[in-house]
Protein backbone atom coordinates (compact mmCIF):
# COMPACT_ATOMS: atom_id res chain seq x y z
CA UNK A 1 0.00 0.00 0.00
CA UNK A 2 2.79 2.40 0.84
CA UNK A 3 4.70 2.19 -2.43
CA UNK A 4 1.94 3.14 -4.88
CA UNK A 5 0.16 5.60 -2.63
CA UNK A 6 1.32 9.18 -3.19
CA UNK A 7 -1.53 11.13 -1.62
CA UNK A 8 -0.13 11.00 1.90
CA UNK A 9 3.16 10.45 3.67
CA UNK A 10 4.02 7.17 5.28
CA UNK A 11 2.43 7.78 8.69
CA UNK A 12 4.77 8.59 11.55
CA UNK A 13 3.97 7.92 15.24
CA UNK A 14 1.40 10.74 15.43
CA UNK A 15 -0.11 9.83 12.08
CA UNK A 16 -0.43 6.20 13.11
CA UNK A 17 -2.09 7.26 16.35
CA UNK A 18 -4.52 9.51 14.46
CA UNK A 19 -5.33 6.74 12.00
CA UNK A 20 -5.93 4.35 14.87
CA UNK A 21 -8.26 6.82 16.57
CA UNK A 22 -10.15 7.36 13.30
CA UNK A 23 -10.36 3.61 12.76
CA UNK A 24 -11.82 3.10 16.22
CA UNK A 25 -14.26 6.01 15.91
CA UNK A 26 -15.48 4.98 12.46
CA UNK A 27 -15.58 1.33 13.49
CA UNK A 28 -17.72 2.22 16.49
CA UNK A 29 -20.02 4.32 14.33
CA UNK A 30 -20.35 1.47 11.85
CA UNK A 31 -21.00 -1.05 14.62
CA UNK A 32 -23.59 1.31 16.05
CA UNK A 33 -25.32 1.52 12.69
CA UNK A 34 -25.23 -2.25 12.23
CA UNK A 35 -26.51 -2.71 15.76
CA UNK A 36 -29.33 -0.28 15.08
CA UNK A 37 -30.26 -2.20 11.92
CA UNK A 38 -30.07 -5.46 13.88
CA UNK A 39 -32.36 -4.05 16.58
CA UNK A 40 -34.75 -2.73 13.97
CA UNK A 41 -34.87 -6.14 12.27
CA UNK A 42 -35.33 -7.72 15.67
CA UNK A 43 -38.15 -5.37 16.66
CA UNK A 44 -39.99 -6.26 13.46
CA UNK A 45 -39.30 -9.97 13.95
CA UNK A 46 -37.16 -10.19 10.81
CA UNK A 47 -34.67 -12.62 12.36
CA UNK A 48 -37.41 -15.16 12.92
CA UNK A 49 -36.24 -18.54 11.62
CA UNK A 50 -39.42 -19.10 9.64
CA UNK A 51 -38.48 -16.22 7.34
CA UNK A 52 -34.97 -17.50 6.61
CA UNK A 53 -35.75 -21.19 6.60
CA UNK A 54 -37.22 -21.29 3.07
CA UNK A 55 -33.71 -20.70 1.72
CA UNK A 56 -32.54 -23.96 3.26
CA UNK A 57 -35.20 -25.90 1.36
CA UNK A 58 -34.40 -27.28 -2.07
CA UNK A 59 -37.85 -26.51 -3.42
CA UNK A 60 -37.39 -22.76 -2.84
CA UNK A 61 -34.38 -22.86 -5.13
CA UNK A 62 -35.80 -25.18 -7.77
CA UNK A 63 -39.26 -23.55 -7.87
CA UNK A 64 -38.40 -19.87 -7.58
CA UNK A 65 -34.80 -18.72 -7.55
CA UNK A 66 -33.13 -20.94 -10.15
CA UNK A 67 -35.90 -20.63 -12.80
CA UNK A 68 -35.86 -16.87 -12.16
CA UNK A 69 -32.09 -16.72 -12.56
CA UNK A 70 -32.39 -18.85 -15.72
CA UNK A 71 -34.87 -16.42 -17.27
CA UNK A 72 -32.71 -13.45 -16.25
CA UNK A 73 -29.63 -15.02 -17.85
CA UNK A 74 -31.56 -16.06 -20.98
CA UNK A 75 -32.87 -12.54 -21.59
CA UNK A 76 -29.45 -11.08 -20.80
CA UNK A 77 -27.62 -13.48 -23.12
CA UNK A 78 -29.92 -12.90 -26.11
CA UNK A 79 -29.92 -9.14 -25.53
CA UNK A 80 -26.10 -9.11 -25.21
CA UNK A 81 -25.61 -10.79 -28.58
CA UNK A 82 -28.22 -8.61 -30.28
CA UNK A 83 -26.94 -5.37 -28.78
CA UNK A 84 -23.34 -6.15 -29.78
CA UNK A 85 -24.56 -6.70 -33.37
CA UNK A 86 -26.74 -3.57 -33.19
CA UNK A 87 -23.79 -1.61 -31.79
CA UNK A 88 -21.37 -2.66 -34.52
CA UNK A 89 -23.92 -2.07 -37.32
CA UNK A 90 -24.85 1.41 -36.14
CA UNK A 91 -21.27 2.39 -35.29
CA UNK A 92 -20.24 1.47 -38.84
CA UNK A 93 -23.32 3.29 -40.16
CA UNK A 94 -22.44 6.42 -38.24
CA UNK A 95 -18.85 6.30 -39.52
CA UNK A 96 -20.01 5.89 -43.11
CA UNK A 97 -18.97 8.37 -45.80
CA UNK A 98 -22.54 8.46 -47.18
CA UNK A 99 -24.70 11.05 -45.46
CA UNK A 100 -27.87 9.01 -46.08
CA UNK A 101 -26.40 6.27 -43.90
CA UNK A 102 -24.58 8.45 -41.40
CA UNK A 103 -27.41 10.82 -40.48
CA UNK A 104 -30.16 8.23 -39.81
CA UNK A 105 -27.74 6.00 -37.87
CA UNK A 106 -26.70 8.96 -35.74
CA UNK A 107 -30.33 9.94 -35.11
CA UNK A 108 -31.29 6.39 -34.06
CA UNK A 109 -28.33 6.08 -31.70
CA UNK A 110 -28.82 9.50 -30.11
CA UNK A 111 -32.56 8.92 -29.71
CA UNK A 112 -32.38 5.53 -28.03
CA UNK A 113 -29.54 6.64 -25.78
CA UNK A 114 -31.69 9.47 -24.42
CA UNK A 115 -34.92 7.53 -23.80
CA UNK A 116 -35.33 5.79 -20.42
CA UNK A 117 -35.36 2.01 -20.73
CA UNK A 118 -38.61 1.69 -18.78
CA UNK A 119 -40.40 4.05 -21.16
CA UNK A 120 -39.13 1.98 -24.10
CA UNK A 121 -40.18 -1.27 -22.45
CA UNK A 122 -43.68 0.03 -21.67
CA UNK A 123 -44.08 1.25 -25.26
CA UNK A 124 -42.99 -2.09 -26.71
CA UNK A 125 -45.11 -4.15 -24.32
CA UNK A 126 -48.26 -2.04 -23.99
CA UNK A 127 -48.12 0.20 -27.06
CA UNK A 128 -46.90 -1.98 -29.95
CA UNK A 129 -49.76 -4.51 -29.63
CA UNK A 130 -52.17 -1.65 -30.47
CA UNK A 131 -50.22 -0.99 -33.66
CA UNK A 132 -49.53 -4.56 -34.78
CA UNK A 133 -52.79 -6.05 -33.47
CA UNK A 134 -50.75 -8.90 -32.02
CA UNK A 135 -49.83 -9.63 -28.43
CA UNK A 136 -46.19 -8.98 -27.51
CA UNK A 137 -44.37 -11.65 -25.51
CA UNK A 138 -42.79 -10.19 -22.39
CA UNK A 139 -39.49 -11.95 -23.11
CA UNK A 140 -39.14 -10.15 -26.46
CA UNK A 141 -40.32 -6.85 -24.99
CA UNK A 142 -37.46 -7.06 -22.47
CA UNK A 143 -34.92 -8.20 -25.06
CA UNK A 144 -35.86 -5.61 -27.71
CA UNK A 145 -35.84 -2.74 -25.24
CA UNK A 146 -32.47 -3.84 -23.79
CA UNK A 147 -31.05 -4.23 -27.30
CA UNK A 148 -32.14 -0.79 -28.51
CA UNK A 149 -30.80 0.99 -25.44
CA UNK A 150 -27.57 -0.91 -24.79
CA UNK A 151 -26.92 -1.36 -28.52
CA UNK A 152 -26.97 2.43 -28.93
CA UNK A 153 -24.57 2.93 -26.04
CA UNK A 154 -22.28 0.22 -27.45
CA UNK A 155 -22.46 1.86 -30.90
CA UNK A 156 -20.98 5.02 -29.38
CA UNK A 157 -18.30 2.95 -27.64
CA UNK A 158 -17.35 1.19 -30.88
CA UNK A 159 -17.33 4.48 -32.77
CA UNK A 160 -15.03 6.07 -30.20
CA UNK A 161 -12.84 2.96 -30.38
CA UNK A 162 -12.60 3.03 -34.18
CA UNK A 163 -11.72 6.70 -34.15
CA UNK A 164 -8.99 6.04 -31.61
CA UNK A 165 -7.21 3.53 -33.86
CA UNK A 166 -4.13 5.26 -35.33
CA UNK A 167 -4.70 6.50 -38.87
CA UNK A 168 -1.73 4.54 -40.19
CA UNK A 169 -3.63 1.31 -39.59
CA UNK A 170 -6.38 2.04 -42.11
CA UNK A 171 -3.89 3.67 -44.51
CA UNK A 172 -1.79 0.52 -44.42
CA UNK A 173 -4.93 -1.48 -45.16
CA UNK A 174 -5.78 0.65 -48.19
CA UNK A 175 -2.15 0.49 -49.31
CA UNK A 176 -2.26 -3.29 -49.58
CA UNK A 177 -5.46 -3.02 -51.63
CA UNK A 178 -8.21 -3.74 -49.07
CA UNK A 179 -11.67 -2.35 -49.70
CA UNK A 180 -13.42 0.01 -47.27
CA UNK A 181 -15.52 -2.81 -45.84
CA UNK A 182 -12.44 -5.01 -45.42
CA UNK A 183 -10.50 -2.26 -43.66
CA UNK A 184 -13.46 -1.78 -41.31
CA UNK A 185 -14.12 -5.45 -40.59
CA UNK A 186 -10.62 -6.87 -40.40
CA UNK A 187 -8.54 -3.91 -39.20
CA UNK A 188 -10.56 -1.25 -37.39
CA UNK A 189 -13.34 -3.15 -35.59
CA UNK A 190 -11.09 -5.82 -33.97
CA UNK A 191 -8.72 -3.18 -32.61
CA UNK A 192 -11.60 -0.97 -31.48
CA UNK A 193 -13.30 -3.88 -29.70
CA UNK A 194 -10.08 -4.73 -27.89
CA UNK A 195 -9.41 -1.13 -26.87
CA UNK A 196 -12.98 -0.60 -25.69
CA UNK A 197 -13.33 -3.93 -23.87
CA UNK A 198 -13.60 -2.36 -20.37
CA UNK A 199 -16.37 -0.02 -21.54
CA UNK A 200 -18.17 -2.83 -23.35
CA UNK A 201 -18.06 -5.04 -20.27
CA UNK A 202 -19.38 -2.37 -17.91
CA UNK A 203 -22.23 -1.85 -20.36
CA UNK A 204 -22.94 -5.59 -20.32
CA UNK A 205 -23.12 -5.44 -16.51
CA UNK A 206 -25.65 -2.61 -16.92
CA UNK A 207 -27.59 -4.88 -19.28
CA UNK A 208 -27.71 -7.74 -16.77
CA UNK A 209 -28.96 -5.37 -14.08
CA UNK A 210 -31.57 -3.86 -16.36
CA UNK A 211 -33.19 -7.25 -17.00
CA UNK A 212 -34.66 -6.72 -13.52
CA UNK A 213 -37.00 -4.15 -15.10
CA UNK A 214 -38.68 -7.09 -16.78
CA UNK A 215 -40.55 -7.76 -13.56
CA UNK A 216 -42.72 -4.71 -14.22
CA UNK A 217 -44.09 -6.29 -17.36
CA UNK A 218 -44.31 -9.61 -15.45
CA UNK A 219 -41.44 -11.36 -17.19
CA UNK A 220 -40.58 -14.25 -14.85
CA UNK A 221 -37.01 -13.23 -14.05
CA UNK A 222 -35.14 -13.27 -10.74
CA UNK A 223 -36.86 -10.25 -9.18
CA UNK A 224 -40.33 -11.49 -10.17
CA UNK A 225 -39.95 -15.15 -9.18
CA UNK A 226 -37.25 -14.98 -6.52
CA UNK A 227 -38.47 -11.91 -4.65
CA UNK A 228 -42.05 -11.07 -5.60
CA UNK A 229 -43.57 -14.55 -5.87
CA UNK A 230 -41.35 -16.11 -3.21
CA UNK A 231 -42.20 -13.46 -0.64
CA UNK A 232 -45.88 -13.73 -1.50
CA UNK A 233 -45.71 -17.29 -0.18
CA UNK A 234 -43.39 -16.89 2.81
CA UNK A 235 -43.90 -13.19 3.70
CA UNK A 236 -40.13 -12.67 3.72
CA UNK A 237 -39.57 -9.85 1.25
CA UNK A 238 -36.52 -8.42 3.06
CA UNK A 239 -34.79 -11.80 3.18
CA UNK A 240 -35.67 -12.65 -0.44
CA UNK A 241 -34.39 -9.26 -1.64
CA UNK A 242 -31.10 -9.79 0.21
CA UNK A 243 -30.63 -13.24 -1.37
CA UNK A 244 -31.52 -11.91 -4.83
CA UNK A 245 -29.11 -8.99 -4.44
CA UNK A 246 -26.34 -11.44 -3.48
CA UNK A 247 -27.04 -13.44 -6.65
CA UNK A 248 -27.00 -10.35 -8.89
CA UNK A 249 -23.75 -9.19 -7.28
CA UNK A 250 -22.17 -12.61 -7.82
CA UNK A 251 -23.23 -12.76 -11.48
CA UNK A 252 -21.98 -9.25 -12.22
CA UNK A 253 -18.74 -9.66 -10.29
CA UNK A 254 -18.10 -12.89 -12.22
CA UNK A 255 -18.76 -11.10 -15.50
CA UNK A 256 -16.29 -8.36 -14.55
CA UNK A 257 -13.62 -10.87 -13.44
CA UNK A 258 -13.95 -12.97 -16.60
CA UNK A 259 -13.71 -9.83 -18.71
CA UNK A 260 -10.60 -8.76 -16.83
CA UNK A 261 -8.98 -12.13 -17.60
CA UNK A 262 -10.07 -11.85 -21.23
CA UNK A 263 -8.56 -8.40 -21.47
CA UNK A 264 -5.21 -9.49 -20.08
CA UNK A 265 -5.29 -12.53 -22.35
CA UNK A 266 -6.00 -10.51 -25.51
CA UNK A 267 -3.37 -7.94 -24.58
CA UNK A 268 -0.65 -10.52 -24.27
CA UNK A 269 -0.36 -11.22 -27.99
CA UNK A 270 -1.10 -7.75 -29.24
CA UNK A 271 0.27 -4.31 -28.85
CA UNK A 272 1.80 -3.36 -25.55
CA UNK A 273 -0.62 -1.33 -23.45
CA UNK A 274 -0.19 2.38 -23.97
CA UNK A 275 2.40 3.79 -21.63
CA UNK A 276 0.79 6.25 -19.27
CA UNK A 277 2.57 8.46 -16.78
CA UNK A 278 2.22 7.53 -13.15
CA UNK A 279 -0.85 9.08 -11.60
CA UNK A 280 -2.09 9.65 -8.08
CA UNK A 281 -4.05 6.41 -7.77
CA UNK A 282 -3.12 2.91 -8.74
CA UNK A 283 -5.90 0.67 -9.98
CA UNK A 284 -8.73 3.21 -10.28
CA UNK A 285 -11.20 2.84 -13.10
CA UNK A 286 -10.29 4.23 -16.50
CA UNK A 287 -12.14 7.38 -17.38
CA UNK A 288 -14.72 5.94 -19.78
CA UNK A 289 -15.48 2.90 -17.67
CA UNK A 290 -16.94 4.85 -14.79
CA UNK A 291 -19.70 6.38 -16.88
CA UNK A 292 -21.88 3.32 -17.49
CA UNK A 293 -24.73 3.67 -15.01
CA UNK B 1 -51.78 14.77 -31.43
CA UNK B 2 -55.43 15.13 -30.46
CA UNK B 3 -54.67 13.22 -27.25
CA UNK B 4 -52.81 16.23 -25.92
CA UNK B 5 -55.64 18.65 -26.65
CA UNK B 6 -57.37 17.21 -23.58
CA UNK B 7 -56.16 19.27 -20.58
CA UNK B 8 -56.45 16.23 -18.26
CA UNK B 9 -53.93 14.36 -20.40
CA UNK B 10 -51.58 17.34 -20.53
CA UNK B 11 -51.83 17.40 -16.76
CA UNK B 12 -50.74 13.74 -16.56
CA UNK B 13 -47.79 14.55 -18.82
CA UNK B 14 -46.71 17.61 -16.83
CA UNK B 15 -47.08 15.83 -13.47
CA UNK B 16 -44.96 12.96 -14.75
CA UNK B 17 -42.09 15.17 -15.83
CA UNK B 18 -42.29 17.27 -12.66
CA UNK B 19 -41.74 14.12 -10.59
CA UNK B 20 -38.75 13.20 -12.77
CA UNK B 21 -37.33 16.70 -12.35
CA UNK B 22 -37.75 16.66 -8.57
CA UNK B 23 -36.33 13.15 -8.23
CA UNK B 24 -33.34 14.05 -10.40
CA UNK B 25 -32.55 17.27 -8.53
CA UNK B 26 -32.87 15.80 -5.02
CA UNK B 27 -31.06 12.56 -5.85
CA UNK B 28 -28.21 14.29 -7.69
CA UNK B 29 -27.49 16.41 -4.61
CA UNK B 30 -27.63 13.32 -2.41
CA UNK B 31 -25.50 11.25 -4.78
CA UNK B 32 -22.91 14.01 -5.24
CA UNK B 33 -22.42 14.54 -1.51
CA UNK B 34 -22.42 10.84 -0.69
CA UNK B 35 -20.25 9.95 -3.71
CA UNK B 36 -17.62 12.58 -2.91
CA UNK B 37 -17.45 11.36 0.70
CA UNK B 38 -17.08 7.77 -0.52
CA UNK B 39 -14.33 8.77 -2.95
CA UNK B 40 -12.46 10.58 -0.14
CA UNK B 41 -12.86 7.45 2.02
CA UNK B 42 -11.53 5.21 -0.75
CA UNK B 43 -8.28 7.18 -1.07
CA UNK B 44 -7.83 7.91 2.64
CA UNK B 45 -4.97 6.57 4.81
CA UNK B 46 -7.38 4.74 7.14
CA UNK B 47 -7.93 1.12 6.04
CA UNK B 48 -11.42 0.79 7.57
CA UNK B 49 -12.65 3.78 5.55
CA UNK B 50 -11.13 2.34 2.36
CA UNK B 51 -12.79 -1.03 2.91
CA UNK B 52 -16.13 0.62 3.69
CA UNK B 53 -16.00 2.71 0.50
CA UNK B 54 -15.01 -0.25 -1.65
CA UNK B 55 -17.73 -2.45 -0.17
CA UNK B 56 -20.37 0.22 -0.79
CA UNK B 57 -19.31 0.67 -4.42
CA UNK B 58 -19.09 -3.04 -5.22
CA UNK B 59 -22.43 -3.77 -3.57
CA UNK B 60 -24.56 -1.05 -5.10
CA UNK B 61 -22.86 -0.92 -8.49
CA UNK B 62 -23.68 -4.58 -9.09
CA UNK B 63 -27.25 -4.56 -7.76
CA UNK B 64 -30.10 -3.59 -10.11
CA UNK B 65 -31.61 -0.21 -9.27
CA UNK B 66 -35.03 -1.82 -9.64
CA UNK B 67 -34.19 -4.16 -6.76
CA UNK B 68 -32.87 -1.28 -4.63
CA UNK B 69 -36.02 0.79 -5.17
CA UNK B 70 -38.13 -2.32 -4.60
CA UNK B 71 -36.26 -2.90 -1.32
CA UNK B 72 -36.71 0.74 -0.26
CA UNK B 73 -40.47 0.31 -0.60
CA UNK B 74 -41.16 -3.26 0.51
CA UNK B 75 -38.23 -3.63 2.90
CA UNK B 76 -37.49 -0.22 4.35
CA UNK B 77 -41.08 1.07 4.34
CA UNK B 78 -43.52 -1.86 4.45
CA UNK B 79 -41.54 -4.28 6.59
CA UNK B 80 -39.19 -2.20 8.71
CA UNK B 81 -41.63 0.66 9.12
CA UNK B 82 -39.38 3.49 7.91
CA UNK B 83 -41.67 6.35 6.92
CA UNK B 84 -40.58 9.57 5.23
CA UNK B 85 -44.00 11.16 5.09
CA UNK B 86 -47.59 10.34 6.02
CA UNK B 87 -48.89 10.96 2.51
CA UNK B 88 -48.47 8.30 -0.15
CA UNK B 89 -46.84 10.30 -2.93
CA UNK B 90 -44.25 12.24 -0.87
CA UNK B 91 -43.39 9.01 0.96
CA UNK B 92 -42.78 7.15 -2.32
CA UNK B 93 -40.87 10.16 -3.60
CA UNK B 94 -38.44 10.21 -0.66
CA UNK B 95 -38.03 6.43 -0.73
CA UNK B 96 -37.17 6.84 -4.42
CA UNK B 97 -34.69 9.62 -3.65
CA UNK B 98 -32.98 7.37 -1.07
CA UNK B 99 -32.73 4.47 -3.54
CA UNK B 100 -31.48 6.65 -6.39
CA UNK B 101 -28.91 8.46 -4.19
CA UNK B 102 -27.51 5.30 -2.65
CA UNK B 103 -27.16 3.68 -6.09
CA UNK B 104 -25.84 6.70 -8.00
CA UNK B 105 -23.35 7.58 -5.23
CA UNK B 106 -21.40 4.42 -6.14
CA UNK B 107 -21.00 5.70 -9.71
CA UNK B 108 -20.19 9.26 -8.60
CA UNK B 109 -17.49 7.80 -6.33
CA UNK B 110 -15.95 5.84 -9.21
CA UNK B 111 -16.13 8.86 -11.53
CA UNK B 112 -14.34 11.05 -8.98
CA UNK B 113 -11.75 8.35 -8.39
CA UNK B 114 -11.09 8.11 -12.12
CA UNK B 115 -10.77 11.91 -12.08
CA UNK B 116 -8.24 11.76 -9.24
CA UNK B 117 -6.44 9.23 -11.42
CA UNK B 118 -5.86 11.89 -14.12
CA UNK B 119 -3.92 14.11 -11.70
CA UNK B 120 -0.18 13.55 -12.16
CA UNK B 121 1.60 12.09 -9.15
CA UNK B 122 3.98 15.07 -9.10
CA UNK B 123 1.15 17.33 -7.95
CA UNK B 124 0.50 15.30 -4.81
CA UNK B 125 4.22 14.80 -4.22
CA UNK B 126 4.83 18.54 -4.46
CA UNK B 127 2.00 19.14 -1.98
CA UNK B 128 3.51 16.66 0.46
CA UNK B 129 6.95 18.15 -0.08
CA UNK B 130 5.78 21.54 1.21
CA UNK B 131 4.30 19.80 4.25
CA UNK B 132 0.63 19.55 3.41
CA UNK B 133 -1.47 17.02 5.27
CA UNK B 134 -3.67 14.43 3.52
CA UNK B 135 -6.74 16.63 3.92
CA UNK B 136 -4.94 19.68 2.53
CA UNK B 137 -3.46 17.70 -0.36
CA UNK B 138 -6.86 16.30 -1.25
CA UNK B 139 -9.00 19.42 -0.88
CA UNK B 140 -6.56 22.08 -2.13
CA UNK B 141 -4.47 20.28 -4.77
CA UNK B 142 -5.97 17.03 -6.02
CA UNK B 143 -9.76 17.46 -5.93
CA UNK B 144 -9.86 20.87 -7.68
CA UNK B 145 -7.90 19.39 -10.59
CA UNK B 146 -9.86 16.15 -10.52
CA UNK B 147 -13.12 18.09 -10.46
CA UNK B 148 -12.33 19.60 -13.83
CA UNK B 149 -11.50 16.22 -15.35
CA UNK B 150 -14.63 14.71 -13.92
CA UNK B 151 -17.20 17.02 -15.51
CA UNK B 152 -17.83 14.74 -18.49
CA UNK B 153 -18.29 11.43 -16.58
CA UNK B 154 -20.33 13.16 -13.86
CA UNK B 155 -22.48 14.66 -16.59
CA UNK B 156 -23.22 11.23 -18.04
CA UNK B 157 -23.91 9.94 -14.53
CA UNK B 158 -26.49 12.66 -13.90
CA UNK B 159 -28.09 12.13 -17.32
CA UNK B 160 -28.36 8.42 -16.48
CA UNK B 161 -29.84 9.44 -13.13
CA UNK B 162 -32.58 11.45 -14.86
CA UNK B 163 -33.45 8.38 -16.96
CA UNK B 164 -33.20 6.04 -13.97
CA UNK B 165 -35.66 8.25 -12.06
CA UNK B 166 -38.41 6.58 -14.13
CA UNK B 167 -37.70 3.37 -12.18
CA UNK B 168 -39.28 4.98 -9.10
CA UNK B 169 -42.51 4.49 -11.05
CA UNK B 170 -42.28 0.81 -10.13
CA UNK B 171 -43.31 1.67 -6.55
CA UNK B 172 -46.32 3.61 -7.76
CA UNK B 173 -45.22 7.20 -8.27
CA UNK B 174 -47.11 8.67 -11.25
CA UNK B 175 -43.93 9.65 -13.10
CA UNK B 176 -43.45 9.62 -16.88
CA UNK B 177 -43.41 5.88 -17.58
CA UNK B 178 -46.59 5.26 -15.58
CA UNK B 179 -48.15 8.37 -17.09
CA UNK B 180 -47.33 7.10 -20.58
CA UNK B 181 -48.65 3.61 -19.78
CA UNK B 182 -51.97 5.04 -18.56
CA UNK B 183 -52.34 7.29 -21.58
CA UNK B 184 -51.55 4.40 -23.94
CA UNK B 185 -54.10 2.14 -22.27
CA UNK B 186 -56.76 4.87 -22.44
CA UNK B 187 -55.99 5.99 -26.00
CA UNK B 188 -55.13 2.87 -28.02
CA UNK B 189 -55.49 4.71 -31.31
CA UNK B 190 -52.79 7.29 -30.55
CA UNK B 191 -50.01 5.03 -29.25
CA UNK B 192 -47.26 6.35 -31.48
CA UNK B 193 -47.85 10.09 -30.86
CA UNK B 194 -47.96 9.44 -27.10
CA UNK B 195 -44.66 7.57 -27.13
CA UNK B 196 -43.02 10.14 -29.40
CA UNK B 197 -44.07 13.02 -27.13
CA UNK B 198 -42.78 11.34 -23.95
CA UNK B 199 -39.60 9.93 -25.48
CA UNK B 200 -39.11 13.13 -27.50
CA UNK B 201 -39.23 15.27 -24.35
CA UNK B 202 -36.46 13.18 -22.81
CA UNK B 203 -34.44 13.36 -26.04
CA UNK B 204 -34.93 17.12 -26.47
CA UNK B 205 -33.80 17.78 -22.89
CA UNK B 206 -31.10 15.15 -22.43
CA UNK B 207 -29.26 15.22 -25.79
CA UNK B 208 -28.41 18.97 -25.56
CA UNK B 209 -27.58 18.49 -21.87
CA UNK B 210 -25.08 15.82 -22.89
CA UNK B 211 -23.47 18.12 -25.47
CA UNK B 212 -23.53 20.92 -22.88
CA UNK B 213 -21.56 18.81 -20.41
CA UNK B 214 -19.13 17.90 -23.21
CA UNK B 215 -18.61 21.57 -24.03
CA UNK B 216 -18.17 22.43 -20.35
CA UNK B 217 -15.71 19.57 -19.88
CA UNK B 218 -13.61 20.85 -22.78
CA UNK B 219 -13.67 24.38 -21.46
CA UNK B 220 -12.70 23.37 -17.95
CA UNK B 221 -10.16 20.71 -18.90
CA UNK B 222 -6.70 21.19 -17.40
CA UNK B 223 -4.34 21.63 -20.35
CA UNK B 224 -1.32 19.43 -19.78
Amino acid sequence: MSTDQVLYDHPGPRGRMRNRILTVLFGLGLLGLLGWIYARFDAKGQWSASLWKPFAQGSTWTDYILPGLGHTLAAAAVAMVLSLVFGIVFAVGRLSEHWWLRVPSGAVVEFFRAVPLLLLMFFIFFGLPFLTQQPMSNFWAVVIALTLYNGSVLAEAFRAGVRAVPKGQSEAGYAIGLRKSQVMSSILIPQAARAMLPVIVSQLVVLVKDTALGYIISYNELLQLGVNNLSANFANVVQAAIVAAAIYITVNATLTTVAGRLERWTRRGGRAPRATGQSVLAGAAEMGQATAV
Amino acid sequence: MSVFSDPANVDVYVTGFLWILKLTLAASVGALVLGTLLAAMRVSPVPVLRVFGATWVNTFRNTPLTLIVFFCYFGLYSTLGFKASDDIDPNNYWLGVIGLSVYTAAFVCEAIRSGINTVPAGQAEAARAIGMSFRQTLTMIVLPQAGRAVVAPLGSTFIALAKNATIVGTIGLAETSNAMKDLINANGSAVLPIFLVFAGTFAVVLIPTGYGFGWLANRLAVKR
